[in-house]
């Protein structure tokens, strides 16, 4: 029961970045109909920049600022640079030229960093509080609700509330009649490749810490997480990826605790066969063919 | 001539090598309702696409309000005075009804007359007020263009371009749509550039008319000359 | 301008000359590879060890290569699990080397079990389009390698198993030996997928890439066709995977990481997506950059761009490429297909 307890807020814990990661991709879906397959070089590559940082100031938090920025930044450069150009005729383009900038992230960041793997701190302890002796939660893993949390609220205020938020949402659904009212389509395009790169990079501050430490493929598994993540919530939900991250976060924590961590992602490989065969809108809509 | 509103010189353009429009000339004056009539093909739809800067101009000009439009961004022509409800109306059916007629106001500076524009439209219909918070795919064919409608409104329009607002819609809710485009010509001034299958209603409201057949001009004339002179109808427009 | 001829000679009742023209069409293939082996073979004898031994490595490329550009060029489905289906080749080779010693009888494991795991990724693949069927194999990609860890009695973590080789008959040296077991397994899948593609077979994968519904009205079974076709394309990449396991004489799960799915995506977008001859140009590629990036390396005396360099090379030529083509991989293929016509 007490592992049970653990493994469960642990769980929650890990599926909350895997949220924040999830929606970042769900962020772009709507937006640009692309998967970024390299949503996750990208947000090693903010890593890096706050490792930098951390390392030349001996801050965390200027490191942590440095990430985000370095998101938004390498989310604006992607979209004018690269995705712009992108032919749309065929959606296997999209993944091949982000294929393309996985390998060119990660073969700079080794040029730039080298391929070991450097620790990265965490802001606070991730020694578990203890409440009538059953390990519960860290003060991290408190910050990671807290993080992911203010992530999901403020996108929703700002999708629902604001007038940028309707612009955007405008701009993905309708572009022409969206032009005609005078939105900035291609603004709004990059505004919102700029916000997922921004999620994703905070998703990556997060994970970084907790797994084997920083190394140009350290993303790889969580992407596939976080892919999951947001198939299983359905790739146009960001209600739905909130959910299949914490989904996926207590599978792979239940997983790796009564079974094998070895075996975790191989079930998180099961899990998002079932979920593109059996469900295949996602769990949290009604359509009915994964054709994209 | 200079004090048209709108001024069409010339103008040819189209997707690609092929030209659609060869040519056009016509003119819409401030407060006049200007019907674009035609068979299927004649171009009317891309006539309007290309007044709002969606299909590039290959030649010719145009003039609005004293200015050559030569160069200005889709993303502009709302500023300018210029609203384009487009065929099939354009309601975003992900958004609510609200959320698309505020669609209508953001590129105003000043979001009190955006709001006192949003005001005016609930009240000119009442039956969008009612579903405010409703999403436009749960609207019924005639709601979705009183919406289109308002939201142009919204925007505060010099000159109104509307794609076939009768399409799909039954003779009642046409001719409801019609007096109101009337309605709004008497008391506030707009000019509308109206493209129209349903000959008989367009020319019941508008005050000239500009026959297209095969993307040229083939006559323009006052609207009641039109209705009137039965070889031109017979010819082009079908009835 | 040749088609238009072949046309016209073509089309009144079937003469003699188109007769044979269809037969020597036939037989072209035969030719290419009967050509191709006698080049290979003067190589091997011409070449020091370590130019064979490079020369071994294109060949078992051309195998993965050659079967990937049949599934994402002609059957328009894109795998980046194809390294897996490598990895998946290599250790069942291994595994069948060290109990039983027999290279054929290895060979023919190898085939088998990556048939299997084709037919199991290939059924799920049928179903999915687009980026999901992408995020699956991708998914695949990452996470087989992992599963050496799980069993790690068997498949020795990540350490990898050593593969015990006979020497090579007679006074032949290794690489040269090498490189004869790569070309004689990349020839003959070329031979394969040549007559494959030119036949009925060829011509259900291309009707489904186009048009699914249409297809589906001329009596094609879609996903049998989409099936069989990942299943061909795995059984290519299992015999590459067996052959690096020969040459390397070991496997790891370290010789099959992310990276090498996407270069061989790369690799076919660059020959020319749905060619076989751009299988061959991508593979020449994929052993050529990297020992050019290595030498860059070395002379910089930075050995931080050792590998990296490769990557990002790869990387900027994949998307350029994508970039400058006109409706991205359509055109690549498009510009292909009328190069093919005009040859023949």
């Amino acid at each position: 029961m007490n592992q049970f307890v653990y493994l469960t807020f642990d769980g929650l814990s890990r599926g909350a970045v895997y949220a924040a990661f999830a929606l970042a991709l769900v962020l772009i879906w709507r937006a640009a109909r692309i998967v970024n397959f390299a949503q996750g070089a990208m947000a090693v590559a903010a890593v890096y920049v706050a490792y930098s940082v951390t390392s030349a100031t001996g801050s965390y938090w200027l490191g942590f600022v440095a990430a985000l920025v370095a998101g938004l930044a390498l989310g604006v450069i992607v979209e004018r640079v690269v995705m712009r150009f992108v032919d749309h005729s065929s959606p296997l383009n999209g993944v091949v030229v982000a294929l393309g900038l996985v390998l060119v992230i990660q073969g700079v960041l080794g040029i730039v960093y080298g391929s070991e793997f450097h620790p990265v701190e965490t802001p606070f302890s991730r020694d578990a509080f203890e409440i009538g002796g059953i390990a519960l939660l860290s003060r991290y893993d408190l910050f990671v609700f807290a993080a992911v949390g203010a992530v999901v609220a403020s996108l929703t205020l700002l999708f629902t509330r604001t007038p940028i938020g309707l612009r955007m949402r405008a701009a993905a659904f309708a572009p022409d009649v969206s032009r005609l009212l005078g939105v900035s389509v291609g603004g709004m395009l990059t505004l919102g490749w700029a916000l997922a790169s921004a999620v994703g990079s905070l998703a990556g501050m997060l994970v970084v810490p907790t797994e084997l430490g920083l190394h140009p493929t350290a993303m790889d598994v969580v992407f596939i997480s976080a892919f999951t993540a947001a198939v299983v919530g359905g790739l146009d939900s960001p209600i739905g990826a909130v959910t299949g991250g914490l989904i996926v976060g207590l599978l792979l924590s239940y997983v790796s605790g009564y079974v094998e961590p070895t075996v975790a992602p191989m079930a998180v490989l099961l899990l998002l066969v079932v979920v593109l065969l059996g469900k295949p809108g996602g769990l949290f809509s009604s359509s009915k063919a994964r054709v994209a | 001539m200079s004090s048209a509103l709108l001024q069409v010189e010339g103008l040819t353009a189209g997707y690609g090598a092929a030209p659609v429009l060869h040519d056009v000339n016509l003119s819409v004056q401030p407060g006049e309702i200007v019907a674009v009539l035609g068979a299927n093909g004649a171009g009317k739809t891309t006539l309007l696409r290309t007044l709002s800067g969606l299909v590039r101009t290959t030649g010719g000009r145009v003039v609005f309000n004293g200015e050559d439009l030569k160069g200005t961004k889709v993303e502009q022509m709302v500023r300018r005075g210029i609203a384009h409800v487009p065929e099939g109306r354009g309601v975003v059916t992900e958004l609510t009804v609200d959320e698309n007629l505020r669609l209508g106001g953001l590129w105003r500076r000043d979001q009190a007359d955006a709001k006192r524009a949003l005001d005016e439209v609930y009240e000119l219909f009442p039956a969008l007020a009612q579903r405010r918070a409703s999403a436009g795919h749960q609207l019924s064919g005639g709601e979705r263009q009183m919406l289109a409608l308002g939201r142009a409104l919204v925007s505060g329009p010099k000159l109104l371009l509307l794609d076939e607002p009768s399409l799909g819609l039954a003779p009642k809710i046409t001719a409801q749509i019609m007096a109101l485009l009337r309605d709004l010509q008497k008391k506030k001034g707009l000019a509308v550039l109206l493209v129209e299958q349903n000959v008989r209603s367009a020319l019941s409201i508008a005050d000239e008319g500009v026959v297209l057949a095969l993307g040229r001009v083939v006559t323009r004339n006052k609207a009641a000359a039109l209705r009137d002179d039965a070889d031109l109808r017979h010819a082009y427009l079908g009835f | 301008m040749t088609d238009m001829k072949t046309k016209a000679s073509a089309s009144p009742v079937p003469t003699k000359v188109a007769q044979e023209r269809r037969s020597m069409r036939r037989l072209a293939p035969i030719a290419a590879v009967l050509a191709g082996g006698v080049v290979i073979l003067i190589l091997s004898y011409t070449l020091e060890p370590f130019r064979n031994y490079q020369l071994a490595t294109v060949g078992a490329y051309f195998c993965v290569t050659a079967g990937l550009t049949v599934l994402t060029g002609l059957n328009g489905q894109l795998s980046l699990g194809h390294g897996a289906l490598m990895a998946t080749g290599a250790y069942s080779f291994a595994l069948a080397q060290n109990k039983w010693l027999s290279l054929p009888l290895s060979f023919v494991v190898a085939i088998a079990v990556t048939t299997l795991a084709g037919a199991v990724i290939g059924l799920a693949a049928a179903r999915l389009r687009g980026p999901y069927l992408a995020g699956l194999t991708l998914a695949v990609a990452i996470v087989v390698p992992s599963v050496t860890s799980t069993f790690d009695e068997t498949f020795n973590s990540d350490q990898g198993l050593s593969v015990v080789l006979d020497p090579p008959p007679g006074t032949i040296p290794m690489e040269r030996w090498q490189a004869w077991l790569a070309w004689t397994g990349a020839l003959l899948t070329v031979l394969l997928l040549a007559f494959l593609v030119r036949g009925a077979f060829g011509r259900r994968l291309r009707a489904v890439r186009d048009d699914e519904t249409a297809a589906k009205l001329a009596g094609v079974n879609i996903a049998r066709t989409q099936v069989l076709a990942f299943v061909v394309s795995a059984v290519c990449a299992g015999l590459s995977g067996a052959l690096f396991a020969v040459l390397a004489q070991s496997v790891s799960p370290g010789a099959f990481p992310l990276t090498l799915s996407l270069f061989l995506v790369m690799a076919i977008v660059i020959g020319g997506l749905g060619s076989l001859f751009g299988a061959l140009l991508g593979a020449i590629l994929l052993v050529a950059l990297p020992t050019f990036a290595q030498s860059v390396a070395e002379q910089t005396g930075s050995h931080r761009l050792e590998g990296n360099l490769a990557l990002v090379v790869f990387g900027v030529v994949l998307i350029v490429v994508m970039l400058a083509a006109p409706g991205g991989l359509a055109s690549i293929r498009f510009t292909f297909i009328r190069r093919f016509r005009r040859e023949r």
